[in-house]
């Protein structure tokens, strides 16, 4: 055993508050990496106003509209699209061939966040001439997160950023193709979203629920500790066909994984790894 | 001063490739110590930092990686874009949440989260740099039990980050680049 600082009331706290959110709501985040819990429930703590976690777990067990709030601030909504382009450029150009040699895709965005990385993809598959044959699967666990990736509005103000992104991307079209703005909100096509299935679904307490041929879940990982990644992992090695691909966040990796055997590098610098065949 | 620091988190800004390289390359190879360090940099830049400083030390040095457990006698670097957190069990963790004081790497995320794992046994130093995050994280260190040292703002290529550390925590240190290097050569043997 590791020595570690003698438990201090906060740390005894914060269990209590991740245990009460998980009896009475089934969000469970107790074995999400813990520094970083600590420090958004303590933001938490500071704007919702309370002198301890024991008086917000109190409200939270009492006014279930507590929970959309706390809920906000243990869930990370921070998001681009396009994020880190030499991903999407690989997957262009290195997996994209793969998958025009199948009639039909289904594809797994995994914590899609407020939909960023979803329209990343159906812009890239609508460019790649894959959109009709693919059906998307867009998962989360924060309810207001789904709902604004359902709508596909963003702040005119951080289009810049995405184009900037698209384009570095390979993209082959003009992402402005794709959206139109007023009063400050780019609303994108909703054609984008016509294969597209929303979905609550935790990486943590819930299933496989369909057959992939290609998994995107990037940046969400980070957040679990190791056991947490692990059953994660699992559920995607379960989920993916043969020789499926699965694409994770650029500083996320397979490497300390016990599932790691059942995967290949496939584009090593971008974490894209290929299902191996059972 | 404190208990005897385990481990060691610097943060930097503007400057401080020379002031790292200054204090990290007289380090011994058989430095006992883990450093955790932050130093803000443009964040859609390939990190070269940890290969440069490598170049120059005797000690191990490497970019942190997600969920790596901390080993004695090595330095580790945050990687551009993601902040970088120490766990209660002594491993390293990466997030994308939102920057704080404009900065993803934030110096108070990683010194707040260190302070929260080492307690009495971390030393925090602030070194050179244009803005003011660290205060807040060296503060918390302090509050925790742990050192403090700031890198002397005369001496300090960018004033303001030193200067702003020194205002949060009065009873820091305040030592020269070259006091700094000897101070962590000594609490680092084996
Ligand atoms: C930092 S965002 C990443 C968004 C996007 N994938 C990207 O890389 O830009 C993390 C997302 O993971 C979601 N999340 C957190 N825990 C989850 C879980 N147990 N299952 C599914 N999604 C989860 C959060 O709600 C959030 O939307």
């Amino acid at each position: 055993m590791k020595e570690t600082a003698p438990q201090k009331i906060e740390d005894i706290e914060i269990r209590l508050l991740l245990e009460a959110l998980y009896l009475k709501y089934h969000y469970d985040f107790r074995n999400y990496a813990m520094a970083s819990v600590k420090r958004r429930l303590r933001q938490a703590r500071e704007q919702l106003g309370f002198d301890t976690f024991s008086a917000m777990q109190e409200r939270l067990l009492h006014e279930p509209a507590m929970l959309p709030r706390i809920l906000g601030y243990l869930t990370v909504q921070v998001s681009e699209m396009f994020r880190d382009p030499s991903y999407f450029r690989a997957l262009r150009e290195k997996v994209v061939p793969h998958l025009r040699t199948y009639p039909s895709l289904r594809v797994w965005i995994a914590g899609c966040s407020g939909g960023e990385e979803l329209y990343s993809f159906s812009i890239l598959f609508r460019e790649e001439g894959l959109e009709e044959r693919t059906l998307f699967y867009a998962t989360d666990i924060n309810p207001d997160a789904l709902h604004a990736a359902e709508a596909g509005v963003f702040a005119v103000d951080r289009l810049q950023l995405f184009t900037e992104n698209h384009r570095k991307s390979g993209g082959k079209s003009s992402l402005s193709d794709y959206y139109q703005a007023a009063y400050g909100r780019a609303s994108f096509d909703k054609g984008l979203r016509r294969n597209v299935v929303f979905s609550d679904h935790s990486l943590v307490t819930d299933a496989v629920f369909a057959e992939m041929q290609l998994i995107s879940c990037r940046n969400v990982l980070i957040y679990f500790d190791r056991n947490l990644q692990d059953r994660a992992l699992g559920l995607f090695k379960d989920s993916l066909a043969r020789r499926g691909f699965l694409g994770l966040g650029a500083k996320e990796s397979l490497r300390f994984s016990e599932h790691a055997g059942a995967f290949v590098d496939f584009v090593r610098e971008e974490k894209i790894y290929q299902r191996r065949a059972p | 001063m404190s208990a005897s620091p385990q481990a060691v988190v610097i943060g930097s800004s503007a400057g401080a490739l020379e002031a790292l390289s200054r204090i990290l390359s007289v380090l011994p190879a058989t430095f006992i110590l883990p450093v955790i360090a932050v130093v803000h940099l443009p964040p859609d830049k390939r990190s070269i930092l940890a290969e440069l400083l490598q170049a120059r030390c005797a000690v191990r040095v490497r970019e942190a990686e997600d969920k790596e457990p901390i080993t004695p006698g090595t330095i580790y670097f945050a990687p551009p874009d993601y902040h970088l957190l120490v766990e209660m069990d002594r491993s390293l963790s990466l997030s994308s949440d939102e920057p704080v004081l404009f900065s993803r790497p934030s110096i108070d995320v990683l010194f707040e989260s260190a302070a929260d794992a080492y307690g009495c046994g971390l030393l925090g130093v602030v070194l050179t740099g244009a803005n003011h995050d660290g205060a807040r994280g060296l503060n918390a260190i302090v509050e925790g039990g742990g050192s403090a040292i700031v890198q002397d703002p005369d001496s300090a290529f960018a004033p303001a980050m030193p200067q702003a550390a020194i205002e949060a925590c009065p009873n820091a240190r305040v030592l020269s680049v070259d006091a700094i290097a000897s101070y962590l050569q000594e609490i680092g043997r084996s």
